[in-house]
């Protein structure tokens, strides 16, 4: 199994607090990976230096083939980017919306015609490419911002509380999309407070005060606390 | 006794129907929770209820009082926390009670007794400014504001967004303690799981209740016979038994997928030998197949359905 990522005693401290105590940890290339821990344990800082936008203060992570520390603008070529919360552009149209984040990722004008075009016709979005994202149903709008997400084929999508506030249905076809892409090769590292999310994962890890205090699948994690599901086991956890 | 009466409560907003018709109520006493998606019209709702939004049509009262006749005494005697975090980001902690106490014309001495299995939790940061607490503590705070005259009716909105499973929980705990003041308690969520710490609950979905009762009650109403599936390869495996005979619905739960059998009234009756003997013949491996218990969202989403 090829890691996609893996981290080496990867640190981060602010002054005298240390936000990220020496993790090391892979993700496989492919995997649904779920990355957890309370409010304040450390998740987002972890996140920031795996995604090129903290530098580590000490230890080594490398990122789809790249050092953060030395090669950050490669590990962010090759990393996509969705929330729930924040996605698209609600008063751009869907053709605009993709050409923005299509310049953002650095497509040249002719990928991000053809890359438009494949895109409308795989989401069956052609009628709707000059509507504003504002009017499409929740739906279609999260298909769409996943698509956009992988516009300049990641190797990895961060995905953060993918599906929270989501109808439960709704919230299954996304889920399906994510089993999809995962099965393309492609990586997800989904960051969530709802643990629903997590049972959805094919492993999971646990930061408690900057260490992953647990990694698993969540079948193993809830055996080993004899928890009936990821919430408690997060308490279990979290609680020490 | 009912504290909330709702009837026939409708608004909109220009063309977007945000409650359709709503009618319920709320005991004296009672965790009632308001279980939908974003979207659903549980904000909407709650600002009716607290006199800050006037409904199109219908009627509501909370303790016997008129939602749009007597807005300012209804207003004396609910607690309200809406969905985004509304205290003083630059006052401290202490400041904030003491400024929504003397709103509400009393002091945090008077009423210590009610807030102070919460409040002691965050009193050793009364001096931080609220802006620089965690979620968990804000959460904390606001509920301590919300409640510090002593209201009869308490409306949260959303509390256990964007906050951590332990700190989500202590809060359940919280509302679950305030019970024996007789605080009447509405809670929204778009967590199905939450649902089953309410009394009862409402489905909320686009402006429309679409099932009243007990947790219980409505999970004993999911009737089609429920099993959980996996295998090695989810992804493939559901794409598979939305193509086997007998099946209606399958989709992901977790680390399963849940598969409802068609109405028992059929001919093909679904079991575990025959989904497993399936799934062989599609080449899956590591087989896992067992009955499941209906949970609300999947009562949910066989409501949404119909």
């Amino acid at each position: 199994m090829n890691n996609i990522i893996s981290t080496d005693k990867l640190t981060r401290t602010f002054g005298a607090f240390t936000a990220v105590n020496a993790i090391s940890f892979e993700v496989h290339e492919g995997e649904i990976f779920g990355f957890l821990g309370a409010n304040g344990a450390g998740k987002t800082t972890a996140l920031k230096m795996l995604t090129g936008l903290l530098t580590p203060t000490s230890g080594k992570a490398m990122v789809a083939g790249y050092d953060v520390w030395r090669e950050p603008e490669q590990v962010k070529r090759r990393i996509g980017y969705m929330s729930q919360k924040f996605s698209l552009y609600e008063d751009l149209t869907v053709r605009e919306n993709i050409r923005l984040f299509g310049g953002i990722y650095g497509l040249k004008m002719s990928e991000i015609k053809a890359k438009t075009t494949q895109l409308l016709e795989k989401l069956q979005l052609e009628a709707e490419a000059d509507k504003l994202v504002g009017s499409l149903p929740l739906g279609w709008k999260q298909k769409l911002a996943f698509s956009v997400a992988l516009l300049h084929d990641p190797k990895i999508v961060f995905l953060d509380e993918p599906t929270s506030g989501v109808d439960p249905l709704t919230r299954r076809q996304f889920w399906e999309l994510i089993y999809e892409a995962a099965h393309t090769g492609v990586t997800l590292m989904v960051t969530t407070h709802y643990m629903e999310e997590a049972e959805y994962c094919g492993r999971v890890s646990m930061m408690v005060d900057g260490s992953i205090e647990a990694l698993d699948t969540p079948r193993n994690l809830k055996d080993k606390f004899g928890a009936k599901n990821m919430d408690e086991v997060f308490r279990k956890l979290a609680r020490g | 006794m009912n504290t909330i009466q709702i009837q026939n409560i409708t608004k909109s907003y220009g063309k977007v129907e945000a409650l359709r018709n709503i009618s319920f109520d709320v005991t004296q006493g009672e965790i009632f929770g308001l279980i939908g998606p974003d979207g659903a019209g549980k904000t909407t709702l709650f600002r009716i209820l607290a006199t800050l939004l006037l409904p199109d049509g219908g009627s509501a009262s909370v303790s016997g009082l008129d939602c749009v006749q007597d807005y300012k005494k209804i207003r004396r005697v609910i607690g309200y926390m809406p969905g985004r975090f509304s205290l003083y980001q630059d006052l401290t902690v202490e400041e904030n009670l003491e400024f929504f106490a003397a709103v509400f014309g009393t002091s945090i001495q008077e009423n210590y007794e009610l807030v102070a299995p919460i409040y002691t939790q965050i009193e050793p940061f009364k001096n931080r400014r609220a802006g620089a607490l965690s979620g968990g503590m804000k959460q904390k705070l606001a509920l301590c504001c919300a409640l510090i005259h002593k209201p009869e009716v308490l409306f949260l909105d959303e509390p256990g967004t964007g906050v951590d499973p332990v700190s989500r929980q202590e809060f359940w705990e919280m509302l679950a303690s305030l019970r024996k003041h007789g605080i009447t308690m509405l809670v929204s969520t778009p967590n199905m799981d939450e649902a089953e710490l309410c009394d009862r609950v409402a489905l909320l979905q686009k402006g429309e209740i679409m099932a009243i009762d007990t947790p219980k009650g409505i999970t004993a109403g999911f009737k089609s016979p429920l099993y959980a599936v996996r295998s090695d390869d989810m992804y493939q495996l559901i794409k598979d038994l939305r193509g086997m005979e007998g099946v209606p619905d399958c989709y992901a739960f977790g680390e399963y997928a849940h598969l409802k059998q068609a109405q028992l009234s059929d001919n093909l009756k679904l079991s575990e030998s025959s989904i497993k003997q399936f799934l062989h013949a599609k080449n899956h491996q590591n087989i896992e197949i067992k009955p499941a218990q209906a949970t609300i969202e999947d009562c949910f989403i066989e409501l949404m359905k119909d």
